[in-house]
Order: structure tokens, then sequence, then C-alpha cells
């Protein structure tokens, strides 16, 4: 006696790894192309002329940079797209900038603020990045932090200049550091695409990175005769690097992307 | 003339000959070699040139200007090239010799000063050294804006000439 023929199990086919140099290039490039883009909008609309030039030639670097990565992140990922495909062709959902880079830009305090916040960030994580064992991400980084280091002095020398300054000055840049500060849990909430580049050698461990970023963040606010607000709870449940975004980022992509998708390949 | 009959050493002087000539669009009294910018020559057995540069700036817009200029000089001297971007070492002021450092001030821009060596991560309010007014020499100056018309250059002051000037920035 025979008995049926089993039924062959069905096992789902195995999950693709993700690709986490691809994921990890990824934030890096986003977030300097999003902050990018909202330092950009002050481009004409600055308080003094020199602030206008000033904010609009970070949003150089920061572009230039976010080209720098997302070209390593369209090679990693293998698929024939470049950085501007990257940049233009994808949906909110698929973009992996922190949360703190995509919120409106306020006014000049708060773009201060949170300038401050990232330039911090950036200073510590690209020199942690110009040691990579990656050497191209190892040279990419090695170049933003020059930059980077320029841009914190911008930035942390207006913290000083508004918190130090008028009761108005004063009371608009503590609203907005007071308002950012849930944003930078985030930052350093490393999850396991990050670990799996800080085990590679080729990424920073960030949480080890929080305790300087949070000392260099608090003299200079302190300085400024401001205060942090005492604790940040991190954002609940699935954050920017993992495509959960504010409502502004759609927002703001409808405007960035809007030409080169009206007209795609068109050159000029 | 083309590159073929040539001994390597000889074209390659040539090459860097056109390369002399082209300037930089934003700091029109320097070279691309001057400023650092073409970090090195290949020329193939088959005679092709590969230019390899590398940006002052992640986001300075003049890089793909200057790819063109190399290109069509390089094409006007008849020479088949191509070029390639390399960003390590990270570009640096350093590479700006002495000489080309008078064309600068000759231009009314201040050559780079030292770079400053960083001491740590950030550094608020550091006192730089003066700058000096590239027209009447002093040291009475001030910095305006470390951003300027150019990501290159910063924006100064000179209070014993009462002139505004652009500063090269060390990086």
């Amino acid at each position: 006696m025979t008995s049926a023929p089993a039924t062959p199990a069905i096992t789902p086919a195995p999950k693709p790894a993700p690709n986490a140099r691809f994921e990890f290039l990824l934030r890096l490039g986003d977030d300097r192309l999003v902050l990018g883009h909202r330092l950009a909008e002050w481009c004409g609309h600055g308080p003094i002329l020199e602030e206008d030039i000033a904010l609009s030639n970070v949003a150089l670097d920061l572009l230039g940079q976010a080209t720098m990565f997302l070209r390593l992140a369209g090679q990693a990922e293998g698929q024939g797209r470049d950085e501007d495909a990257l940049a233009f062709f994808r949906e909110a959902l698929d973009f992996r900038n922190c949360q703190l880079a995509e919120l409106p830009k306020g006014d000049f305090a708060f773009t201060i603020a949170r300038q401050f916040l990232f330039d911090v960030y950036a200073v510590v994580t690209l020199d942690a990045l110009s040691r990579s064992r990656d050497a191209e991400v190892a040279a990419v980084a090695a170049k933003s932090l020059k930059e980077a280091k320029y841009h914190v002095r911008h930035s942390g020398e207006w913290v000083l200049k508004l918190g130090d300054g008028t009761a108005d000055s004063h009371a608009r840049i503590q609203r907005a550091f007071d308002a950012l500060w849930r944003y930078t849990p985030e930052l350093f909430a490393a999850d396991a695409i990050d670990a799996a580049m800080r085990d590679a050698g080729v990424g920073p461990d960030l949480p080890a990175l929080r305790e300087s970023w949070t000392a260099l963040v608090r003299d200079v606010v302190h300085r400024a005769t401001l205060t942090l607000p005492h604790d940040a709870p991190p954002i609940a449940g699935r954050n920017g690097r993992t495509g959960a975004h504010t409502e502004h980022l759609g927002h703001m992509l409808a405007e960035m992307q809007i030409v080169a998708r009206s007209h795609p390949g068109a050159t000029w | 003339m083309v590159a073929g009959g040539l001994t390597g050493r000889a074209t390659r002087d040539a090459v860097l000959a056109v390369l002399d000539a082209v300037m930089d669009p934003e700091v029109p009294v320097l070279s691309v070699r001057e400023l650092g910018i073409v970090r090195d020559v290949g020329i193939d057995d088959a005679g092709a040139v590969t230019v390899t540069v590398t940006p002052t700036y992640s986001g300075c817009p003049a890089i793909q200007v200057i790819e063109q200029d190399i290109l069509s000089a390089l094409g006007q001297a008849g020479y088949r090239a191509s070029v390639v971007t390399t960003y390590a070492p990270a570009w640096t002021t350093d590479w700006i010799e002495p000489a080309a450092r008078a064309k600068l001030k000759a231009y009314g821009i201040a050559p780079p000063g030292v770079r400053e060596d960083d001491g740590g991560l950030v550094q608020l309010m550091r006192r730089r050294a003066a700058v000096q007014c590239p027209y009447c020499d002093s040291y009475e100056t001030e910095i305006r804006s470390e951003f300027g018309s150019t990501a290159c250059k910063s924006v100064c002051w000179c209070r014993a000439c009462r002139q505004p000037f652009e500063e090269f920035k060390a990086i």
C-alpha cells in the first residue's frame, strides 16, 4: 500500500539579504540631499546678504557630498541607478534621511539650530568614516569633513550670537532647540544595517559617538545661555532610516523632483 | 600632432603644457594645474590621454566646466582625451605654489594662509591669523563671512584702505 505522495513543503524563497552597503550609503547621501535642499530654500530669502550666500554655499557643499555618496550607493546597488536617478526618481518611502533633515526650514533661528545639530553630527560621523576600511567611503568622508568643519563653525557662531543676543533672538532659538531635540535620538539609533557596517569596519559605532556629539552640542548651547531639554525619547517605531518620514518630506520632494520627472533625461 | 611617435616623457610634458593654458573659470589667473585640480596625466600605448582631476569643494559647480575645458583644449591640440575624477587625497590649498599665490594676490584675492592644525574636532570662535589685504598689505583686516562668491573664498574687509576683498580659504 502506497501512501499518497507527500505534499512538498512550501518553503518560501529566502529573502535576499538587504544590501547593507547600499542602505548605509543612502542614509549618508539622503541626509545631505534633503538638508541641502532645505537650506537652498533660503537662497534669495536670507536675513542679510552674507547669510544668503553662506547658507547657499553650505547647501552646495551638502549637495556635492550627496552626489558622491549617492553615486557610491548606486554602484553598491548594482541596478544601474546613478545619483540623479536616486535623487529624483524615488518616493518619500524610499528615502533614508533622518527626520531632522526634512523638517521645514522655519525661521532663521530654527534653520541655524537644526543646522548646528546636524553639523556637529556630520563632523563626528565623518571623522570616524574618514578611517573607514572602505577606501571609497573614507575618501568621500575625508573630503566632506573639511567642509563640515567650516559649516559647524558657521552654525555654532550663529547659535552663540542668537542665544546671547536680543530677547527675541534668544527666545526664538531656544524654541527651536526645544522643538528639535526629540528628533536627535534618531541620529544615533543604530539598527542591523549600522551594526553590519560597523562590524565590517566600514561604518562608525553610532551609539558610541553620541557622547562626544552631546558634549560638543551642550558646550556651545550653554555658552549661548540656552538650555537643552532634559530627555529626548526616541521616535517610537520606524524612523527615517527605514523610510518612515514626517508629512513634510513628500511635499519637499514634489517640489525638488518635479522638473526631472516632467522632463526625464532632459539636458541643457 | 598625435602622441604616437613621441617618447612617453615628451608627450606627457606636451600634455601638461596644454593644461597650463586651461584657466580656472572662477579664478581665471590660475591654471587648473596651478590650482592643484589636475592630479595626474596618463598616456596609453595608443596615445589616448587620461587626465585625473579632483574637485576643490564637493559641490563646486565649476568642475563640469573645468572638465569640458580640459577636453576641449586637448581635443584642439589633437589628443584623444578623457577625464576621470578622484577624491583621494582630498584637495588642499597646500598644493597652490608660491608663484600661483603671487598671481592670486596681484588679482586682488588674498592667497590661502597656513592650514591650521585642527587640534580638536570642532573649534568655534577660533582666533585666526590676520589676513593680509591684497591691495594695501595691511593686516588691519576682518573676516566678514567665511562663505563668499564661490565655495573656495571668504569675504574680508580692510580697515586700513576701507576696501572689501576676498580671501582664498585655507582648507
